[in-house]
C-alpha cells in the first residue's frame, strides 16, 4: 500500500526526520488559511498516488496566502496521470536550496537484505541518473539484527561528499528513516529531494512511502490511512470479499484460482489475440459466494464481451465454483459469453452442474483461451 | 532418488489441528506420507484421529522430535504465528522445514532467513504448495492424484499453475521425480538455484522444468547459474507477460518495480542461457516430450 506525501512525511517525522511544517487543505480557502499561518511563502503540492507530479504541473510556489489560494484553486480536480487531485499539501518553502540529495530504504530481495541507496545527484531525474551513471547512486545493505551502524552512514558521507559539519545530522536521518522503515513495516521509504537549505541544515522536502500489504494487519492505524478514493470502486469490493482483482483495459473478463495461474490465463489470452479485462484470483478454497462476487464483479465492466473462468481444483473444488457461477447468473441478467474450463478436484461434478446452463466449455487452457478470443470478436463486432 | 523428501521423511505437522492442517494431514497420510506427529501448543497428548491413522500431539516441535526422531516439519500456521513456527523448528533441530502460510510481513522473513542461514537447515516457502515426490511423500497440498513418479524434476513458484503442468505431464505418461513448490514471496527459503543444484545432483532427474513469473530477479540468477553449471535439460515458462508494470499481481512478490523483473527480460535471460522458453503452458509438454 502507497502512502501520500503528507503521510509519509508525518510518519519520517515522528521518528526525528526534519520536514518542513505544513498542512492539508482540501479546498482553496483552506490553503489560504494554512499559508497565512505559514507566513505566505509556501509550496502548494498535489497529493495523489503517482510520480512526476511536479512535471505535471501538480505543485506551484506561492508567496503570499492570496497566492496560495490560487494554486490550490489551479491544482484542485486537475487529473494526474489518471488520478484526481483531492488534496493539497501546503508547505512551508524552504530556507534556499543548496543540494538535493537522494536518500532511501528498501527492500534488495536478491541480497535479501534492506538496503539504503544515496546519492548526491537528487531531485527530478534521479531515476535519470540511475539509468546513465549508476556510480552516483551508492548503496549499503543492513544486517536485520544489527541494523544501521554508524560506519555505513559515514561512508555514504564521504562518498557523497557531503560538508563535514553535516555528517552527524546525516548519520542522525540515516538511523531516523531506517527506525521509521522498521517501526512501520515500510518496502520503502524515501527522501527526494532531501536538502541542504540556505541555512545549511537538512531537510526532508518529500517523502515516498510504501507499507508491506502482508503487515498491515498489525499496523492497524497505518491500514487505516489507505485513501479508498483513490482504489476503483470494484478493486475495493474485490479486496473486502478476499479476491485479488485488478482492472485491465481489455475486452475478455477472467476468473481464476491461484495468482500464477491467472497471470498465465491472461498471457494465454493474448497469446491467442484477445486482451484480457482484468486480474482476478478467487484464492485458494474458494466458496460458491466469493465465486459468485466475482463473476458480478467481472460483469460490471461495460468493456467485457466474454468471460474465461479457468479452475484448477487443488483446495479449490470445481462444484462449489459451478454452484457460485449458476449462483451469480440467477442474478445478473447477461447475455456475455461464458467459456469455462475446470480441471482437478471435483472437475467433473462441475461440470454437470454447469451442464444445464449451456455454457461453451473446454478441456486445456489453450482451447479455452481461442473460444474466449472468438467470443469477444462476435461480441464486439 | 528424488530430492528434499521421500520414502525416508519422517514429518511432523506444526498446527495439526487447524481446519487446513487436519484435512491436509489427512490428504498426506492417505498418499502414504510418514506423518510421525503433530504440534498445537495447548493440546500435547492429544491424539489426532486421522481418516487412516491416528497421531500423537506434542506441545513443542522439542518434544515432538524427541519422541518420534522426525527430520522435517510442515507449517499450517496463520500468519501471526507462522514466523515463531519456522524459528521454532529450527531451533528442534528438523532438516526440512516446509511453510505454506501465506501473508507472513517481508522483514519478519528476513530475519528469519538471516537466523537460518546460520545453520544447516532447509526452508521451502512460505507462501507456496510444497513438495511432491510421487509414489513417496507428499509435504504439502500439490494433489497427488495428478502426479507419478518419473525423471522430470519440477521447481515452480506457482500453485495451481504447476498443477496444470504437472497434470498435463502425467495425462502424457511423463512422470516426475520431485516437484517443489518454492512460493511467490519477495523473500522465502530454497530459490530456483538451489532446487536446480539438487536436480542436478539427483542421478533419477533426467530433465527439469522451471515454472517462474514476474518480479525480483530469481529467474535472471538462475540463468546464469544455468549457463555455468548445469548439464541437464532446462525447459521453462514465466508467468505475467501481459502484467501491467507496478501492480503486484496476487502474489506479493509478483510485481514489475521501475522497469525490472519483467517476463521480456526473463524469457530473454533464459533463453540466453540455452533454456527452451514455452510460450503457454500447454506447449511445456510438447517441447519436452
Amino acid at each position: 500500500m502507497n502512502l501520500h506525501e503528507y503521510q509519509a512525511k508525518r510518519l519520517f517525522a515522528e521518528h526525528g526526520v526534519p520536514i518542513p511544517d505544513g498542512k492539508v487543505a482540501s479546498s482553496p480557502a483552506e490553503a489560504r488559511q494554512i499559508a497565512r499561518e505559514l507566513g505566505g511563502r509556501v509550496v502548494v503540492k498535489s497529493q495523489v498516488l503517482t510520480g512526476g507530479r511536479g512535471k505535471a504541473g501538480g505543485i506551484g510556489l506561492a508567496n503570499s496566502p492570496d497566492e496560495a489560494e490560487a494554486q490550490a484553486a489551479r491544482i484542485l480536480g486537475m487529473d494526474i496521470k489518471g488520478f484526481k487531485v483531492r488534496r493539497v499539501l501546503v508547505d512551508r518553502q524552504a530556507p534556499g536550496i543548496k543540494q538535493e540529495i537522494y536518500l532511501a530504504v528498501l527492500i534488495d530481495r536478491a541480497a535479501r537484505r534492506p538496503m539504503i541507496m544515496a546519492s548526491a545527484a537528487g531531485g527530478m531525474d534521479i531515476e535519470e541518473v540511475a539509468a546513465t551513471t549508476p556510480e552516483k547512486i551508492l548503496t549499503v545493505h543492513i544486517e536485520p539484527a544489527l541494523g544501521v551502524r554508524g560506519y555505513q552512514a559515514t561512508y555514504l558521507a564521504s562518498a557523497m561528499d557531503l560538508p563535514r559539519e553535516l555528517w552527524r545530522d546525516f548519520h542522525k536521518m540515516v538511523a531516523s528513516l531506517y527506525a521509521c522503515f522498521q517501526a512501520n513495516d515500510a518496502s520503502l521509504t524515501e527522501i527526494n529531494p532531501l536538502v541542504i537549505t540556505g541555512e545549511g541544515k537538512l531537510l526532508a522536502l518529500d517523502g515516498k512511502m510504501s507499507i508491506d500489504d502482508n503487515a498491515l494487519s498489525r499496523q492497524t492505524r497505518l491500514a487505516e490511512m489507505r485513501d479508498t478514493d483513490e482504489e476503483p470502486p470494484a478493486e475495493r469490493e474485490a479486496r473486502l470479499s478476499g479476491i485479488n482483482f485488478i482492472q485491465l483495459e481489455g475486452n475478455i473478463g477472467c476468473m481464476v484460482n491461484g495468482a500464477g495461474l491467472a497471470m498465465t490465463t491472461m498471457d494465454v489470452i493474448k497469446l491467442f489475440g484477445g486482451a484480457p479485462a482484468n486480474f482476478l484470483d478467487i484464492g485458494g478454497g474458494a466458496k460458491a459466494e466469493q465465486v459468485a462476487t466475482a463473476l458480478r464483479l467481472i460483469l460490471s465492466d461495460p468493456n467485457v464481451k466474454a468471460v474465461l473462468i479457468n479452475i484448477f481444483g487443488g483446495i479449490t473444488r470445481g462444484d462449489e465454483v459451478a454452484r457460485g457461477i449458476i449462483e451469480a447468473l440467477a442474478q445478473i441478467d447477461t447475455a456475455v459469453p461464458l467459456i469455462v474450463r475446470l480441471a482437478g478436484t471435483n472437475a467433473k461434478e462441475g461440470m454437470e452442474i454447469l451442464a444445464e446452463a449451456k455454457m461453451e466449455t473446454a478441456v486445456t487452457l489453450s482451447d479455452a483461451a481461442q473460444k474466449a478470443v472468438a467470443a469477444a470478436k462476435r461480441g464486439a463486432s | 532418488m528424488s530430492i528434499l523428501v521421500d520414502k525416508n521423511t519422517r514429518l511432523l505437522v506444526q498446527g495439526i489441528t487447524g481446519r487446513e492442517g487436519t484435512f491436509h494431514t489427512n490428504q498426506m497420510i492417505a498418499y502414504g506420507t510418514n506423518v510421525v506427529g503433530g504440534v498445537t501448543p495447548g493440546k500435547g497428548g492429544q491424539w489426532f484421529e486421522g481418516d487412516d491413522k491416528r497421531v500423537p500431539i506434542f506441545d513443542t516441535v522439542k518434544s515432538a522430535v524427541e519422541a518420534t526422531g522426525a527430520n522435517a516439519s510442515i507449517i499450517f500456521v496463520p500468519a501471526r504465528f507462522a514466523v515463531d513456527a519456522i524459528y521454532e523448528a529450527a531451533d528442534a533441530g528438523v532438516d526440512l522445514i516446509v511453510c505454506l502460510t501465506e501473508h507472513i510481513p517481508v522483514l519478519d522473513m528476513i530475519a528469519a532467513r538471516a537466523y537460518l542461514e546460520t545453520r544447516r537447515i532447509t526452508l521451502v516457502g512460505p507462501n507456496c504448495p510444497g513438495l511432491l515426490t510421487p509414489g513417496q511423500a507428499k509435504v504439502g497440498i500439490i494433489p497427488g492424484n495428478i502426479a507419478m513418479p518419473g525423471n522430470v524434476g519440477v521447481v515452480s513458484k506457482s500453485g495451481t499453475l504447476t498443477y496444470e503442468v504437472v497434470d498435463a505431464l502425467t495425462r502424457r505418461g511423463i512422470g516426475q521425480t520431485t516437484c517443489v513448490g518454492i512460493g511467490g514471496d519477495p523473500i522465502s527459503g530454497v530459490s530456483f538455484i538451489d532446487v536446480l543444484q539438487l536436480f542436478e545432483d539427483d542421478p533419477e532427474t533426467e530433465q527439469i522444468i522451471m515454472i517462474g513469473e514476474i518480479g525480483g530477479n530469481a529467474e535472471e540468477q538462475a540463468a546464469a547459474y544455468i549457463a555455468r553449471h548445469m548439464t541437464k535439460r532446462v525447459t521453462a515458462f514465466i508467468a505475467g507477460r501481459t502484467a501491467p508494470p507496478g501492480r503486484r499481481m496476487g502474489h506479493a512478490g509478483a510485481i514489475v518495480e521501475g522497469g525490472s523483473g519483467t517476463a521480456d527480460g526473463k524469457i530473454t535471460a533464459l533463453r540466453q542461457a540455452g533454456v527452451t522458453v514455452a510460450d503457454h503452458p500447454d506447449q511445456i509438454v510438447d517441447l519436452i516430450g
